[in-house]
């Protein structure tokens, strides 16, 4: 049983392999909002791996200073609202693209050649 | 016993989720196994003892994000992606990349399972968060709910209905 | 008096920088003649003065008159250090006497000429050149003089630009210099080599350089300054820019290319005396190609009809004498010689001058340099023609005139350089027969122009005198060309000022010379400068008889009974056309075909080559810019992996 005890490896090796599938997902689906949702993905295995470390590294902080351990959840807490603002504008701009191409496929969206 | 099984369920299910979220060519189908995986990433997080950021995890990633996705997705539509199936150059290499990225990861973080993550985690209450919050990250807090808001009218900004003159 | 030396120097870079400056930004200005003319000759005169002053009060110690560090690099420290010692003061009051009276005589030579305050300004330039040159202490600022007279003679020899032949004259000037030039560069550069061999400081000036023992460089440190001196001072085989060099204005012909840029090469040499001294092949060298120049040129000059031809071969025939005196080791007879042919020669240009000036004015003869038509101007220009004969007189060597002292001497030094028979003897020979052939050529020129029948056209107007601004420094070069011989009395007077109480202080001649001609006794002495002088009478006089009698028929004459020959001097002796076929041809050719194919192929292939290179290059990374997000998504994440993977195995 000792080998399936869970410690800061396997919540990384987690963390690392969703934030693969999420990086693959971005650059294979044609899909802008899937696209989006991938990149959210990313964005959550980071989160993980995050809190993993703070657990990982749970000390006091001194007095008067933000301690390593409340500097990953902080981190978390930011991300998660950046997270949000992102996701809004990012939808407001897909909706925005839709309304004048007609789809989100992105491969249709090369505008940025020359 | 349970907090290990609890881990492995979870960490099976939000690696399942991932990859429906890759394979699945219906965006609504991709959504709900994102969903999945949020909730998944909340258990992980109760896991390790972090009992705010699993429910903030579910409210607004699984709340508010999820359902503000699957509504666009409504509201535009979609169809099913068409001629996926095919494999080119670029998808090759994507997931070579995949692959390899995960190999080098694993091969940095390996040392790691030298540390434990079980225990408590004060850090991870409510008050631990809120006094933090108020305190030392009073600023960043604060440039949040700025942000926040400029998200807001940016939005609103770019998705208006323009009526062309 | 310090700071009177120091002008000497400034004034008339200060002049040229305020006529140039001020001419170019200003029109107004440019149209003051007589203001711009006022300050072009206050900045040469008061260096005159200045000088005087210092001649005056020399004791006989070097005045040095350093101004500032020009560079420091390693061991070499150059500095603009002047100095006026017994040489550079003779030079300087030649320069800054004869710039004076040729800056006055150009303001009414230049009258109305468009560039009038550009040739001020150029001639005040090259009078600082010519400081530098001269005054000098060590051998970059004087290189820097050398250079600058170079630039002015280019600048004024083209100074009518608009006109092609005048603006290739010119370049050929320029081109010809600059081979004496590289010469003198590597003479420099073997100098550096071997002063900074001990890890001493190198300063250039002439005391460290004279003082120092070149070994066997010795003989090619003369020889490159040879070189370079043949270059400026017009010697076979870089002579043949000084003839084209007459396109330039009349008085500027007079100044550089006559009187003071010319005769760089003998002060340079004479300064440099202790290095030729120790290298006498390179000194019979020296006396060959001098006595070469000397006699072609005189030929040469017998044969041409354009009036600053034949005084321009006659100067390169002159600084021939010149050499040959340099060659034999008397270098004080040779300064002589410069001071004395700077008198006549400047009045005999000058003189031509003032001749073109009125044939240009009758506006009927085509050709105003041309003597065909001239002849009997003296009635018309007598202050011109009284001080051409004058000067003609002195050049020919006539007793008691300036000439006949400075020239005698050179051929005594010839005479006297060996005991016995030599090479000497035979140069002392040629010197002689050109000595002849000067007064002869001199008085045909003379005949032709101001004596005998009138054969310019005579309807309309009549050549008339020039105005005084012009004819008083005639006078004034005439009388100097009359008396001037005084200061270098023959040797066995033993009142040869120049000589024994001047030069010989800081120049040690070949004393051989004198030995000799003590051991020969008194009576061969006397009996060759009677030989040189009744020679001189009778070329002077077969010339007149000859001319007055046949007049342009004698030319005829001549090229009867001379033939060939007479066709070879006409034709200058086909230096140019030996050079144009010789060297410019093939170099020309050379650049038509071989150096555009190199060109188009070589050169331009280069450069197509990059742009072509560049371009396919950027049509293969062009590629990479789909436009797809997608893509550069994937390009990005992969150099992360890439740069992972460093980070981790790297």
């Amino acid at each position: 049983m000792e080998f399936l005890t869970p410690n800061a490896f396997t919540y990384l090796a987690v963390a690392v392999i969703m934030f693969a599938l999420g990086a693959v997902g971005v650059m294979t689906r044609r899909n802008g909002i899937v696209v989006f949702m991938c990149v959210e993905l990313m964005l959550n295995s980071v989160n993980l791996s995050l809190v993993t470390f703070a657990k990982m590294h749970e000390v006091a902080g001194t007095e008067g200073l933000p301690s390593p351990a409340a500097n990953g959840s902080m981190l978390v807490f930011f991300v998660m609202c950046v997270a949000a603002a992102e996701a809004v504008v990012g939808l407001s701009i897909v909706i925005a693209l839709f309304r004048n191409k007609l789809n989100i496929d992105i491969n249709n969206l090369n505008i940025f050649k020359w | 016993m349970l907090p290990i099984l609890l881990f492995w369920v979870f960490a099976a299910l939000g690696i399942a989720g991932a990859i429906g979220l890759l394979f699945n060519r219906n965006p609504v189908y991709a959504a709900l196994s994102l969903v999945v995986n949020f909730f998944s990433i909340a258990g992980l997080y109760l896991s390790l003892s972090a009992e705010f950021l699993a429910a903030i995890q579910i409210l607004v990633y699984a709340g508010a994000i999820m359902v503000l996705f699957i509504f666009v997705i409504m509201l535009l539509n979609l169809q099913e992606e068409q001629g996926v199936t095919k494999f080119d150059t670029r998808r090759g290499i994507a997931f070579i990349f995949g692959l390899g990225f995960i190999a080098e990861m694993v091969f940095v973080l390996k040392d790691m399972s030298q540390n434990s993550v079980s225990g408590t985690y004060e850090l991870g209450k409510v008050e631990a968060i809120g006094s933090e919050l108020m305190t030392q990250y009073l600023f960043p807090f604060e440039m949040i709910s700025v942000i926040l808001l400029s998200a807001l009218i940016g939005a609103i900004v770019v998705a208006r209905k323009y009526t062309h003159s | 008096m310090e700071i009177l030396y120091t002008l000497i120097i400034l004034l008339p870079l200060l002049g040229s920088a305020i006529i140039g400056l001020l001419g170019l930004l200003s029109k107004p200005f440019s149209r003051q003649e007589g203001l711009i003319g006022a300050i072009g000759t206050l900045s040469v005169a008061i260096p005159f003065v200045a000088v005087v002053l210092a001649f005056l009060n020399f004791d006989g110690e070097a005045i040095a008159i350093p101004l500032f560090t020009w560079m420091k690099a390693g061991q070499l420290t150059i500095s603009f250090h002047y100095s006026l010692d017994q040489l550079s003061l003779l030079m300087m009051l030649v320069v800054t006497g004869v710039g004076s009276l040729i800056h006055i005589y150009s303001i009414g030579y230049m009258k109305n000429d468009p560039g009038f305050y550009k040739y001020f300004a150029y001639l005040n330039l090259f009078i600082f050149a010519m400081t530098n040159l001269v005054m000098g202490s060590n051998m970059v600022v004087m290189f820097l003089g050398w250079e600058g007279v170079g630039l002015c003679s280019y600048l004024l020899i083209g100074f009518w630009y608009k006109d092609m032949l005048k603006a290739n004259a010119a370049q050929k000037a320029f081109v010809a210099n600059r081979i004496g030039d590289f010469a003198m560069l590597v003479a420099m550069f073997m100098i550096y080599r071997d002063l900074s061999v001990e890890g001493a400081e190198v300063t250039f000036s002439y005391k460290e350089i004279l003082a120092h023992n070149f070994g066997e460089n010795t003989s090619w440190i003369a020889f490159l300054v040879f070189v370079a001196a043949t270059g400026k001072s017009a010697q076979i085989p870089l002579f043949v820019w000084l003839p084209d060099a007459m396109a330039g204005p009349t008085p500027v012909s007079a100044l550089i290319h006559a009187a003071t840029m010319v005769t760089a090469g003998i002060y340079l040499i004479a300064r440099m005396h202790p290095v030729f001294e120790a290298s006498p092949e390179v000194l019979t060298i020296v006396v060959i190609v001098a006595a070469l120049t000397a006699i072609v040129a005189a030929l040469t000059a017998i044969a041409q009809n354009d009036i600053k031809k034949v005084l321009a071969y006659s100067t390169v025939s002159q600084l021939g004498f010149m050499f040959m005196a340099l060659g034999a080791g008397a270098y004080t007879v040779a300064i002589f010689h410069v001071v004395t042919h700077a008198f006549f020669k400047a009045c005999l240009f000058l003189g031509s001058g003032s001749v073109i000036h009125a044939m240009e004015h009758m506006h009927t003869v085509e050709d105003p340099q041309d003597i065909r038509t001239m002849g009997g101007l003296r009635k018309y220009m007598p202050a011109t023609g009284t001080t051409f004969w004058i000067s003609t007189l002195a050049i020919s060597g006539i007793i008691p005139l300036s000439g006949f002292f400075s020239k005698d001497e050179i051929l005594a030094s010839l005479y006297f350089h060996g005991a016995g028979f030599d090479t000497y003897k035979i140069i002392w020979a040629v010197a002689l027969f050109t000595a002849v052939l000067t007064a002869f050529y001199m008085t045909r020129l003379t005949i032709l122009t101001f004596e005998g029948e009138e054969r310019f056209p005579k309807e309309q107007k009549t050549p008339h005198e020039s105005p005084a601004t012009m004819t008083i420094p005639l006078w004034i070069l005439a009388g100097l060309a009359a008396v001037g011989g005084f200061m270098g009395l023959p040797h066995f007077t033993h009142l040869n000022w120049l000589g024994h109480e001047w030069l010989d202080k800081i120049i040690e001649n070949n004393h051989h010379i004198h030995e000799h001609a003590e051991e020969a006794g008194l009576g061969l002495e006397i009996g060759l400068i009677a030989l040189s002088a009744i020679l001189a009478i009778v070329g002077v006089l077969y010339a007149r008889n000859f001319y007055k009698k046949y007049g342009l028929e004698g030319d005829l004459r001549i090229e009867r009974s001379l033939g060939g020959l007479y066709r070879a001097m006409q034709g200058k002796f086909y230096f140019d056309e030996f050079y144009q076929r010789t060297l410019i041809g093939p170099f020309t050719w050379f650049g038509q075909n071989v150096m555009s194919w190199l060109e188009e192929n070589v050169v331009d292939g280069a450069v197509k080559g990059v742009s072509e290179g560049v371009a396919s290059i950027g049509e293969v990374f062009r590629r990479l810019q789909s436009g797809l997000i997608t893509n550069y998504v994937l390009i990005v994440s992969l150099g992360a992996l890439g740069m992972l993977t460093y980070l981790i195995f790297g």
